[in-house]
């Protein structure tokens, strides 16, 4: 799936989702990649596991392991700020990828 | 003091022998100074040295246990968990006192999560609770175990394991714990047995210990006679399983060239994790009755269709038969067996429960369907004993398949199979119109016998070895391959390396045996000719 700008009426906010398919979902390991890598933009992203919230801070690792995500949900991003386009395409593209984890060894 | 024979759950095979050494509770001596500015400075730092202290841990660390350490790091920077405290704190908590109990409450929320990973995190969190706890009171504390001490524990945390020595040998005994924990593939990838799951570990044991990691099995206390047992049988190990580990990716090849099929148990899918479908040609039997040990909610279709189609998933093509429910007799479960049976063995088990029990069958059923879209599934009737039992399956698996079909959810119509276990079935199998035959061992030999191994007055009796069984056997391969059918042997005859010989030479192809078994029966296989001895009906 791919982002893409909504029209919302007051700020401009980018929107993505993406299915999580490797074996342990958003466990330990995805986790911090994840979060890591939202750092690295100057957005504020937010992630959700339903299209209407409730929105968390992507660069929390604390509060995504909270969320206990499992391998079939599906991730929605959010993201407003200068790079929210980037943010959330980046983001999407790491869930794709499956976080580049080998499968074999199904651990977080 | 006599001795003590554990069994719990394998989390990392192999042998050891050691003193045993209970692991003690953490216990925090530090007195609260009152103040909150105090307090929260006290917290701030602790959490400062303890992700510096792990940092520094995972920059000397290699393999996972950098990801494991970097983890603890990630979350203990993240304010989001020391939040709690410090607002506890502000109310005039101490430090300690507001840390632990956030943290503990953190922490349930992990330990009731329905997913197992997700568990097997809550000793990543009580690692980062009580790393922060000990620099609290002052400074790390784990160095104390002895070297190649056998560790007993409810629980044991990464950073602990990492701050341990090896070096010596050594083994983890665990009352709780999980195969999937951090700890766990850190022991795995250290060569450290484990066992967990032990339930209720005693306390106040000394002596020495001696684990089977890979059987899950335990002695506190041995007796001569069981050190003398054990230490022959790890010579023996050492030496045949280094020839067996080379073989555990070959295809299985007997001595004279026949090739036979090796197929995969599993009683928990979890145990597929750690291992690698190439080892196997697919899975033999999988025993669904995991899914109903909750006894209060039965798994409903999604959370079947789930499970079985990570199965296939898993095995990547590789065909992957599940076996139906197959409660009763040695397996009662709660709200579903019938009680007060007076020989559960001869009473409603099997597919004769499920087909008094539609409801819950076709819900089963309809889930064995929608994950046959997704690859290879063999449905198998456990149990069956008269054609029409296994006909009835056969046209209510259609009548699920149409209905889902009709409302547009993809399904597809699986091979239907049956197990070999009741005589009356052996004897008549050429009545059966079934797409595909299992022998299970077990049960064969037990009612062959007329003795259960459940019974330790006539286990003796209940042996696979007698030749009425291993008769029996020959007669159900020769049968299937008169009818063109597949006959596989999924008991633990099927991996027990002083039975294959026998079934070979009976003229069975085809094993499905506990993944753990694998290298050894193919090496077994591939000294075993099949020229000579040949059981016939």
């Amino acid at each position: 799936m791919t982002a893409h700008k909504a029209s919302a009426s007051h700020e401009e906010t980018t929107r993505g989702s993406a299915l999580l398919t490797n074996a342990v979902g958003l466990h330990a390991r995805p986790s911090v990649k994840l979060t890591q890598l939202a750092k690295t933009y100057q957005a504020i992203v937010s992630v959700a596991t339903e299209p209407t919230g409730p929105w968390i801070d992507a660069k929390s690792p604390v509060k995504i392991m909270r969320v206990k995500a499992p391998k079939g949900t599906t991730l929605y991003f959010e993201a407003s700020g200068e790079d929210a386009v980037s943010a959330v395409a980046a983001l999407v593209d790491l869930v794709e990828r499956r976080f580049d984890e080998a499968e074999e060894e199904g651990h977080g | 003091m006599a001795e003590i024979r554990l069994s719990g759950r394998p989390a990392s095979s192999g042998f050891a022998e050691g003193q045993l050494y209970v692991l003690p509770d953490k216990r925090v001596s530090r007195a609260s100074t009152g103040d909150p500015a105090l307090e929260a400075k006290a917290l701030r730092d602790a959490i400062t040295s303890a992700s510096e202290a792990l940092a520094n841990m995972a920059a000397s660390a290699d393999g996972d246990a950098v990801d494991i350490l970097g983890f603890q790091v990630a979350m203990l920077e993240d304010d989001a968990l020391s939040e709690m405290a410090f607002a506890d704190i502000a109310e005039g908590k101490a430090a300690d006192v507001a840390w632990r109990y956030s943290m503990d409450q953190e922490i349930e929320t992990y330990r009731s999560a329905d997913d197992e990973y997700f568990r097997a995190r809550s000793a990543d969190l009580e690692d980062i609770r009580d790393t922060v706890l000990d620099m609290l009171s002052g400074g790390l504390s784990f160095a104390a175990t002895p070297p190649g001490a056998i560790l007993m524990a409810r629980d044991l945390q990464p950073s602990r394991f990492l701050g341990m020595d090896w070096s010596k040998g050594g083994a983890i005994l665990l009352s709780e714990g999980s195969p999937t924990s951090h700890v766990a593939m850190l022991a795995r990838a250290r060569g450290v047995p484990m066992i967990v799951g032990l339930g209720d570990l005693p306390r106040s044991i000394h002596g020495i210990a001696l684990i089977d990691g890979g059987a899950g099995q335990a002695i506190l206390s041995p007796d001569q006679q069981s050190l003398d047992q054990f230490i022959a049988r790890r010579a023996e190990e050492d030496t045949v399983s280094a020839r067996a580990a080379k073989l555990l990716l070959d295809d299985a090849k007997t001595k004279t060239g026949e090739a036979v099929t090796i197929l995969i148990n599993v009683a928990d899918p979890v145990e597929l994790d750690a291992i690698s479908p190439a080892l196997c040609d697919g899975i033999g039997l999988v025993r669904t009755e995991f899914l109903f040990n909750d006894d209060k909610n039965f798994p409903d279709e999604d959370a079947q269709y789930r499970v079985y189609r990570r199965l296939v998933e898993w095995a990547s093509g590789r065909p992957v038969t599940i076996r139906t429910l197959d409660a009763g007799g040695d397996k009662p479960i709660k709200n579903l067996t019938f009680d007060g049976e007076s020989n559960p063995f001869l009473g409603v088990r099997g597919i004769r429960l499920s087909l008094l029990r539609p409801d819950l069958f076709r819900v089963q059923l309809r889930a064995l369907a929608r994950a046959a879209s997704h690859g290879p599934i063999k449905v198998m009737a456990p149990m069956v004993t008269i054609p029409s039992e296994l006909a009835t399956v056969r046209h209510m698996m259609a009548e699920e398949v149409d209905s889902l079909k009709a409302r547009g959810v993809a399904a597809a119509l699986p091979p239907i199979g049956m197990m070999v276990e009741v005589p009356a079935a052996a004897l008549a199998m050429d009545l059966f119109d079934a797409d595909f035959f299992s022998i299970g061992s077990n049960d064969l030999t037990q009612y062959v016998t007329a003795a259960g191994r459940d019974i330790g007055a006539v286990a003796d009796l209940a042996d696979p070895k007698h030749p009425a069984v291993l008769r029996l056997i020959a007669m159900i391969a020769a049968q299937g391959k008169d009818m063109q059918r597949e006959v596989s042997l999924c008991g633990d005859a099927g991996g027990d390396p002083a039975l294959i010989p026998l079934l070979l030479n009976a003229g069975i192809r085809c094993l499905s045996m506990a993944p753990s078994m694998v290298a050894r029966a193919k090496l077994i296989i591939s000294e075993t000719s099949l020229s000579g001895d040949v059981v016939t009906p």
